[in-house]
């Protein structure tokens, strides 16, 4: 089976006059198959961000290639859902029009934009707040409007970004579950980029940890832990095992290798 | 990079601070600043006209038509050149801020022409252009395009590179990217642009009046002079205030509307 997306030698660097100034990412290999949930951890400067951008088509790579469905990344596209640590919601439009935004530029009739819309505002549990400004909601809900408005436009791929980096560990933790039971109802290819390492453990069925200068994959540690993740999970020692076997791997790269 | 706002009551002034409060005191300082007039003039002691001469002045040229004509006059030609300056900054300051080339050419001409007062540009004006209504206009009319086409410009480079991100991996081209995340998101620093640009024709109109017209609160003021007219020069001065404060609410109101969607400090 092809995988679902597969880094090939991606490679990205900042040059300055010429000369290569930054590493962010040394040649990444790395096959994700489809359905499946990838955390993605490490370090500030190990180019998660930088190989999540290159996937999505917003930065091109300064050799290698993405290839989703065997096909190079050329350019973003609705088939590859991208959501924002900083949400990004357009906050001129409410929760609403935010999430029918793509689509609307898809060419979806009104009814069916409407519809659409409904459903994965329902499942993200802001029906009461559909016609509500995005200044008037907390960070989570905002964040769960962004997560709406990314599955309304129906993408095989959601690519996240340290999506709830700025939450509190309250809401935080009920976004993972919300965010595991919306995955388990509407399969999607999920790489989740997170310095959490609990939250990498606790979503992902692989996780890929990565190292700094240069940014480079490091280890994957399989989650042998199955779905759906529940509290106990959370709490058993297979958990812990795992979360500490991903810990030294993110914070001590040189003595785990 | 996510604050809780920080709460006035913190603070624990027990002050009144409700809006009703606000113009109350709003009113007290108006009406002791007039006091404070009435006060030094009725003893002589800088040589103004009393607040009461200043209002049967002002009733003398509201019942002769005069300071209507005047206001009507001056108004006129504000929004004429106004009107002029917004509808020619906007499409030029998006134009800039969004290809770099017409950028690089238009650029040096706005930061040049900024920097001279527009004031600087009526005698140039009358020469060229005659002493009919064109110079004024004109001059009203860089005035205010070179404050909008600056705010226009800085609004469009300071829209939030992830919001444009975001619509362009929901499939938006430039065109829509454009029209329905640039236009909105840039509308706030506009509005500041509207303003300004408002404030400037207003002062610059006035100045424009005082050297070379036939009518208008400027012209009145620079023929009482000539008379000593003190009463007459302050009725101008009140109404010139007031008519700036008036549009600058409107102004204000207008973007209220427009900008509810901010989130505001």
């Amino acid at each position: 089976m092809t995988p679902k997306i597969s880094f090939r030698d991606v490679r990205k660097t900042f040059d300055i006059a010429g000369r290569t100034a930054f590493t962010a990412l040394e040649g990444l290999n790395l096959d994700i198959e489809d359905g499946e949930f990838i955390t993605v951890v490490g370090p500030s400067g190990c180019g998660k961000s930088t190989a999540m951008n290159i996937a999505a088509g917003l930065t091109a790579p300064s050799s290698g290639q993405v290839l989703i469905d065997d096909t190079p990344v050329s350019g973003p596209g609705p088939e590859r859902g991208v959501i924002f640590q900083q949400y990004a919601l357009f906050p001129w439009l409410t929760v609403r029009q935010n999430v029918e935004f793509g689509l609307k530029i898809a060419g979806h009739k009104r009814d069916e934009r409407r519809r659409i819309a409904d459903h994965f505002i329902a499942l993200v549990g802001l029906t009461d707040f559909a016609n509500s400004l995005p200044k008037t909601l907390s960070g989570g809900m905002k964040q769960r409007c962004a997560i709406a408005r990314a599955y309304a436009v129906n993408p095989k791929i959601l690519l996240m970004d340290e999506p709830f980096g700025a939450l509190d560990a309250l809401t935080r933790v009920q976004l993972q579950d919300q965010l595991l039971t919306m995955w388990s109802k509407e399969r999607r290819t999920v790489v989740f980029i997170t310095h959490d390492v609990d939250e990498a453990v606790y979503l992902a069925s692989r996780v890929v940890v990565m190292a700094a200068r240069p940014g480079r994959l490091h280890k994957i540690v399989n989650v042998d832990l199955p779905y759906p993740r529940t509290e106990d999970m959370r709490l058993s020692s297979e958990f812990s095992e795992l979360r500490n076997e991903v810990w030294r791997a993110v914070y001590h790269p040189a003595a785990a290798a | 990079m996510e604050s809780e706002n920080t709460s006035d009551k913190a603070r624990g002034i027990p002050l009144p601070t409700g809006p009703l409060a606000m113009l109350g005191i709003n009113i007290v300082a108006v009406v002791f600043g007039i006091s404070m007039w009435a006060l030094v003039t009725s003893y002589g002691v800088v040589g103004l006209p009393t607040p009461l001469a200043v209002a049967r002045q002002a009733v003398i040229q509201a019942q002769s038509g005069l300071l209507w004509s005047d206001a009507i006059a001056s108004l006129g030609r504000v929004f004429t050149g106004f009107a002029l300056g917004i509808l020619v900054a906007i499409p030029v300051g998006f134009l800039m801020g969004w290809y770099k080339v017409a950028r690089a050419i238009i650029e040096p001409y706005v930061q040049f022409f900024r920097t001279i007062p527009p004031l600087a540009i009526i005698p140039l004006a009358i020469v060229t252009m005659g002493i009919d209504e064109t110079p004024k206009i004109f001059v009203i009319f860089l005035a205010s395009f070179l404050s909008s086409v600056v705010a226009t410009y800085q609004g469009v480079i300071s829209v939030d590179r992830t919001m444009i991100n975001a619509a362009r991996v929901l499939g938006a081209n430039d065109f829509t990217i454009f029209r329905r995340v640039i236009v909105p998101a840039s509308l706030p620093y506009i509005m500041v642009g509207v303003r300004i640009g408002l404030g400037s024709s207003w002062s610059t109109v006035v100045a424009a009046e005082l050297i070379a017209a036939q009518s208008g609160l400027g012209f009145r003021m620079q023929q009482a002079q000539l008379y000593y007219d003190l009463a007459t020069i302050f009725v101008s001065l009140i109404s010139i205030g007031i008519l700036g404060l008036i549009m600058d609410r409107i102004v204000m109101a207008i973007d209220s509307v427009l900008t509810a969607w901010q989130e505001k400090l």
